[in-house]
């Protein structure tokens, strides 16, 4: 169990991250599948009978599923906003090349900012030992079987990292186009990167991720000439799906809109803190 | 599958909820999901099942009402249906605003 808030989570950190046992399994019985009790279906509220020598009850809740990671990322988003340390939670299918662009980018950005890294992934630190060569403070967080990291993760990792005043903060999520669009993090901006391999239909097939990002980064821009990849089209694409995208052409290999990229990091760093806490949402 | 996450939620939830109202087996939950959430009712509906064995919700009836997306045209001034984000107003191909179709939350349990 955790130390800081008593949670009995899943995912590790780097420090325990061998320590796979931690996550518990659910065994799947035979055929026990959900059952369909029709007679209590639409029951109005308040609506009592007796079962046996129990009374049967219905209690009205009104609870938001997302409302326990909202407040762990509200914390999250408001500690960093106190501290004026501007998050960005970069975000893209697996092998779209967000760890080799942010090595790129920690080279160009490090001698102007302090910068940390949260490296999220379901096994190995091998991207923290990526982001570790480049001599900034990283955390590698394990999700074992989740899907997305969560602001409970990231809060912990931040504990962890205790980073400096006015830093810039990564968070690598897990490489996924689905599920992390739906978790606050608590960062000030979201990036989706999508490399040309992976071709210019996305932003529709995946239009969740596409409508919460504040940037778009088309990336492996120097494999153009070797796969059908439609710019103009993947960009049409997200902005049907998200009006106000902006979209960086990037190659994070050989360095394309690698310029672009950096000042739009100084830029919105700049104004997330005239804006103060709490500018993303 | 972040289905399962979110089970894993709803089952705190569900358990504290019981121990306030004193339930001592939870027998059906109740649960709003938008047309445009990002969840997938079925996926739910497997993880819900697995995530409540050995809980105090363990084979409880999960009934999903589903939430048709709808959003509104500030230039036609009607309400219009929506599957989708992307999707532009039929009748002036100008951008809607979403009303309706995000919920994903619990509203009501059952238990005794």
């Amino acid at each position: 169990m955790c130390g800081l808030c008593g949670c009995g989570g899943t995912a590790t950190t780097q420090q325990h991250s061998d320590d796979a046992s931690e996550s518990h399994e659910h065994a799947h019985g035979g055929g026990v599948w959900h059952e369909h009790h029709e007679g209590s279906v639409g029951l109005a509220p308040g609506h009592a009978h007796a079962s046996g020598l129990l009374v049967r009850r219905m209690i009205q809740i009104e609870h938001d599923l997302l409302a326990k990671n909202q407040r762990y990322a509200d914390t999250n988003r408001g500690d960093l906003g106190g501290r004026g340390i501007f998050a960005l939670n970069m975000m893209s299918s697996p092998g779209a090349g967000k760890t080799t662009l942010l090595v790129r980018t920690i080279e160009a950005l490090k001698a102007r900012f302090p910068v940390v890294v949260i490296e999220g992934d379901q096994q190995t630190d091998r991207d923290a030992e990526r982001i570790r060569l480049t001599g900034v403070p990283v955390r590698q967080i394990n999700t074992g079987k989740g899907c997305h990291l969560d602001a409970h993760m990231v809060g912990h990792a931040l504990s962890d990292l205790k980073p400096a005043d006015e830093s810039l903060l990564f968070i690598e999520n897990v490489g996924n186009l689905v599920c992390p669009a739906g978790f606050d993090l608590g960062e000030a901006r979201r990036v989706v990167v999508l490399s040309v391999t992976e071709g210019e239909d996305k932003p529709l097939k995946y239009p969740d991720m596409f409508r919460v990002a504040d940037l778009m980064i088309v990336n492996k821009v120097d494999l153009l000439p070797y796969v059908s990849f439609d710019v103009e089209a993947c960009v049409g694409f997200a902005r049907a799906v998200n009006k106000g995208l902006r979209t960086i052409i990037l190659s994070a290999t050989r360095g394309d809109g690698l310029d672009e990229w950096v000042s739009w990091i100084a830029q919105e760093c700049a104004q997330f803190r005239a804006q103060g806490v709490g500018a993303r949402v | 599958m972040h289905e399962l996450s979110l089970c894993e939620d709803l089952v705190q939830v569900i358990e504290e909820q019981a121990r306030q109202e004193h339930l001592g087996r939870v027998c059906g939950v109740w649960l709003q999901v938008g047309a445009l959430a990002g969840v997938e009712a079925e996926a739910l509906r497997f993880c819900f099942d697995v995530v409540t064995r050995g809980t105090v919700a363990e084979a409880a009836h999960l009934e999903i009402e589903a939430i048709p997306g709808e959003a509104f045209c500030l230039l036609c001034e009607r309400s219009v249906s929506v599957r989708h984000f992307a999707e532009v107003c039929p009748g002036c191909g100008g951008a809607l605003n979403l009303l309706r179709g995000q919920e994903l939350r619990i509203t009501q349990m059952e238990g005794e």
